[in-house]
């Protein structure tokens, strides 16, 4: 998601490399480069400003000793800048101490906000909860209609209102919610410009009148420069408890994540990522740094794969791809573990050096879908053994997976690229960490930190 | 003939000359309101612009590095970005040296000019103001793309109300089949704009709905087709390849369709909008960029960045919630509402009718 911040990070900090000691004159190129990948980042002004000044008062004078490079040593003064500036921690949900807990859920017109109470009304239902969604928005045409299809989707009940302002409405959905024993409420309000006034003015009695337990701020990772003045002037009317970043599985550099979080001292609970709604994860500062810098976000990755992917599997595979046993059945049931994984392009932009790698390769999650097919029709003689797999073998497999000869001619090709170079990356050369690697490390890093 | 002959032809004549020029006037008094429309959308952005330019350079200041560096803030913080910035920059830095200028104030024009300069010579001065159609290829079609929330129903339902204002048949085809209730929504505004709509379920095929409005469009001998796509997010592969199907589809019925595709931006959106551009116009040919929610941003700066990066026009600028909100884009009356606090009429002003024989 940070894959264009990282790129210009990387290419500004290449020009210190080979530099014994860190002076102001050979980094000021560097930190001009930072701060305008900073800007386009959409990083408020002042904020990168700032930040960039930190940086030099810290890293000037530094001496570079052993086998550290300066560009390390820089990248960690920057990452924990970027940790700092973003909040040490995540954060939860606050709950009342009496049911039910009310949360409201404001910000700009599309910016998310009613796919993301859906998607917290799952993420809560997952917990054990039993949320009521709350239809709000009276005035976008069909936004009622567009929670209610969501909830549906998730089985969790929507309360509207027809022609009463929203308010009144609040206030009935909770009573409502009480009678119904529904032990959290989200209310859905509608969109609004900061500068308008009347609306302004309505979220805030909304606030006066169920007075919730935590309200959070709706705001697309994409805002540019008046992200702040935004995030600002919501927080002025209702003083928000979190913020939520949506779209964040854009491209988008998210800039705003930066500068939300250090001019308003609030922090970013969850990000959105995607359109289906289990896409809703927690925010984790750390994380998020370590990716602009294009160290991976790693974490993650390990987080997901844990819950799928079963380590041992993973040890079994390693010996054979080391010992060059890898075979399309291997292949198969990789792509199987993938695909509970999750989206290919987030899972591949998570390992350290694949963002770089695959930053112009089209993923299409299809083709997994396609390869699955093509490898189904193949028998196990020809899983094992592709070599195997003679022109009238091919049109049998075109066949039967609904595809044509070229397709399999492609996987086949495919396929021995993958092999020779799995073989290059378990032999250490070409220096880039290898999948399994980057697991691995990854694995470990999980561990020191328990 | 006769006497009152000649008197009825006299007050037909005068009620004729009169309804002329009621309409004459309320035509322009349209156009006032219309850039008076712009000056209000665009107060946040020039209060944000204009008026911090304005404490920066009235005062006298000598120009030296300091101020330069805090003109560069100010047009950045206006979502300008770095590379737009750093060329307004160096034209302004170059103007001062040719001029030996020593005075700050002299540099708010010189800024102005910079800025109308980007936007004169960027292709959006080309851009269609008429709402007008090739009466040889019609129905024409235009796709309206662009990422999830930027206001891609609204501002078709608006575009939908001008070129039915502007006398053409319009069917919209609500080919965004994913989101929840999107075509409630489109559906409202149809019926806002007083054009009909072509649907789907919900989950439909958007390649079979656009197909279907050109047929129907062609039976039906409407002018205008406007394509309603799903929002999604420019570096999602499968969707980008859906915008080409339904191009692929509709060129079954109509060979050039779509013949616009216009990629809806929202203005409160940083340099990632420029982002967007690139990847869409890779994806499908895009041939003309609209611009939402002016209004809601101080950062109205964008629009320069985007004039000055693409070679394909700003077609269209949302600066309210109105359906006459949406406004061709016009560099110079834009320029003008962003560094001016009273707006020059002169231009729209109605002329005086010297033959008046009403009055008498």
């Amino acid at each position: 998601m940070f894959e264009n911040l990282s790129q210009r990070l990387e290419s500004a900090i290449k020009k210190v490399r080979g530099q014994a000691k860190i002076t102001e004159e050979n980094i000021a190129e560097s930190l001009q480069e930072v701060r305008n990948a900073l800007l386009d980042a959409d990083v408020n002004f002042q904020v990168a400003k700032k930040f960039i000044e930190t940086v030099k008062e810290k890293a000037v004078g530094q001496e570079v000793k052993g086998r550290i490079t300066p560009s390390q040593l820089i990248v960690k003064i920057i990452h924990d800048e970027l940790v700092e500036l973003m909040g040490a921690t995540k954060t939860d949900i606050k709950m009342a101490s009496k049911p039910p807990t009310v949360i409201m859920i404001a910000g700009l017109q599309g910016s998310g906000k009613t796919t993301f109470s859906a998607k917290l009304a799952k993420f809560l239902k997952n917990k054990g909860r039993q949320p009521l969604l709350v239809a709000g928005d009276i005035y976008r045409p069909a936004a009622i209609d567009q929670l209610k299809m969501l909830a549906e989707q998730i089985n969790i009940p929507v309360y509207t209102e027809e022609g009463v302002e929203p308010v009144k409405l609040s206030t009935d959905a909770v009573a409502y919610a009480k009678k119904m024993m529904r032990d959290t409420v989200i209310i859905d309000t509608a969109g609004r410009l900061s500068i308008d006034e009347e609306m302004m003015a309505e979220v805030e009695n909304i606030k006066k009148s169920v007075s919730p337990d935590e309200i959070l701020f709706v705001c697309d990772a994409m805002t540019g420069q008046d992200a702040v003045t935004t995030a600002k002037t919501f927080h002025e009317r209702l003083s928000f408890d979190g913020v939520i970043l949506t779209k964040l599985d854009g491209d988008t550099r998210g800039g705003a994540a930066l500068s939300i979080r250090s001019v308003v001292e609030k922090p970013i609970k969850f990000v959105g990522v995607g359109e289906k709604i289990e896409n809703l994860e927690p925010f984790y500062p750390d994380r998020i740094a370590s990716r602009i810098l294009g160290m991976g976000d790693v974490l993650t990755l390990v987080e997901k794969a844990q819950r799928q992917f079963d380590e041992q599997e993973a040890r079994d595979l390693e010996d054979k791809i080391r010992r060059n046993e890898f075979t399309l059945q291997d292949f198969l049931d990789q792509i199987r573990q993938i695909k509970k994984m999750g989206n290919l392009r987030d899972l591949l932009g998570m390992l350290p050096g694949m963002d770089k790698a695959m930053r112009n390769v089209p993923v299409d999650d299809k083709a997994l879908v396609r390869v699955e097919a093509l490898i189904q029709s193949m028998t196990v003689a020809e899983r094992d053994n592709p070599k195997i797999i003679n022109g009238s073998r091919r049109r049998r497999i075109a066949r039967g997976s609904g595809s044509t000869v070229q397709d399999v001619n492609r996987l086949l090709k495919q396929f021995s690229d993958m092999q020779r170079m799995m073989k290059r990356l378990t032999k250490g050369k070409g220096g880039k960490m290898g999948v399994m690697n980057g697991l691995k490390a990854a694995n470990q890093m999980r561990r020191a930190r328990k | 003939m006769g006497f009152f002959n000649k008197i009825k032809k006299k007050v037909q004549d005068t009620a004729s000359k009169t309804s002329e020029k009621m309409s004459a006037v309320a035509e322009k008094t349209k156009k006032v309101l219309k850039i008076e429309r712009l000056r209000e959308g665009l107060t946040k952005t020039r209060k944000n612009f204009s008026d911090r330019l304005k404490g920066l350079l009235s005062a006298g200041r000598k120009i030296d590095a300091a101020l330069i560096d805090e003109i560069e803030e100010v047009l950045i913080t206006s979502d300008i970005g770095v590379k737009t910035t750093t060329r307004i920059i160096d034209g302004v830095k170059s103007r001062v040296r040719k001029g030996q200028h020593q005075d700050a104030g002299v540099l708010y024009d010189m800024i102005k000019e910079e800025i109308r300069n980007i936007l004169v010579t960027s292709p959006s001065v080309e851009a269609d103001k008429a709402y007008t159609t090739n009466p040889e290829d019609v129905p024409h079609v235009i796709m309206v793309v662009g990422v999830n929330g930027v206001g891609k129903t609204t501002t078709i339902g608006k575009l939908a109300r001008n070129y039915r204002e502007a006398g053409k048949q319009v069917l919209i085809g609500a080919a965004d089949t994913f989101r929840a209730a999107a075509n409630e929504q489109l559906e409202v505004w149809a019926q806002r704009a007083e054009v009909d709509i072509i649907k789907q379920h919900h989950g439909a095929d958007p390649a079979s709905v656009a197909f279907d409005t050109v047929k129907s469009a062609i039976s039906r001998d409407a002018e205008v087709v406007i394509i309603d796509t799903a929002g999604r997010l420019h570096n999602k592969v499968g969707l980008m390849g859906e915008l080409e199907k339904m191009s692929r589809v509709m060129q079954k019925q109509r060979e050039n369709a779509p013949h616009d595709t216009f990629l809806v931006l929202d203005a409160t959106t940083g340099q990632n909008a420029i982002q967007q551009a690139k990847e869409f116009m890779k994806a499908t040919p895009v041939t003309g960029l609209i611009l939402t929610k002016l209004d809601g941003t101080a950062k109205g700066g964008v629009v320069i960045a985007i004039a000055a990066e693409f070679s394909i026009p700003v077609r269209y600028i949302g600066v309210g919630e109105k359906i006459e909100d949406l406004q061709p884009f016009e560099p110079e009356k834009f320029v003008n509402a962003l560094f001016e606090d009273k707006m020059d009429y002169e231009e729209v002003e109605v002329p005086v009718d010297e033959d008046d024989a009403i009055n008498e």
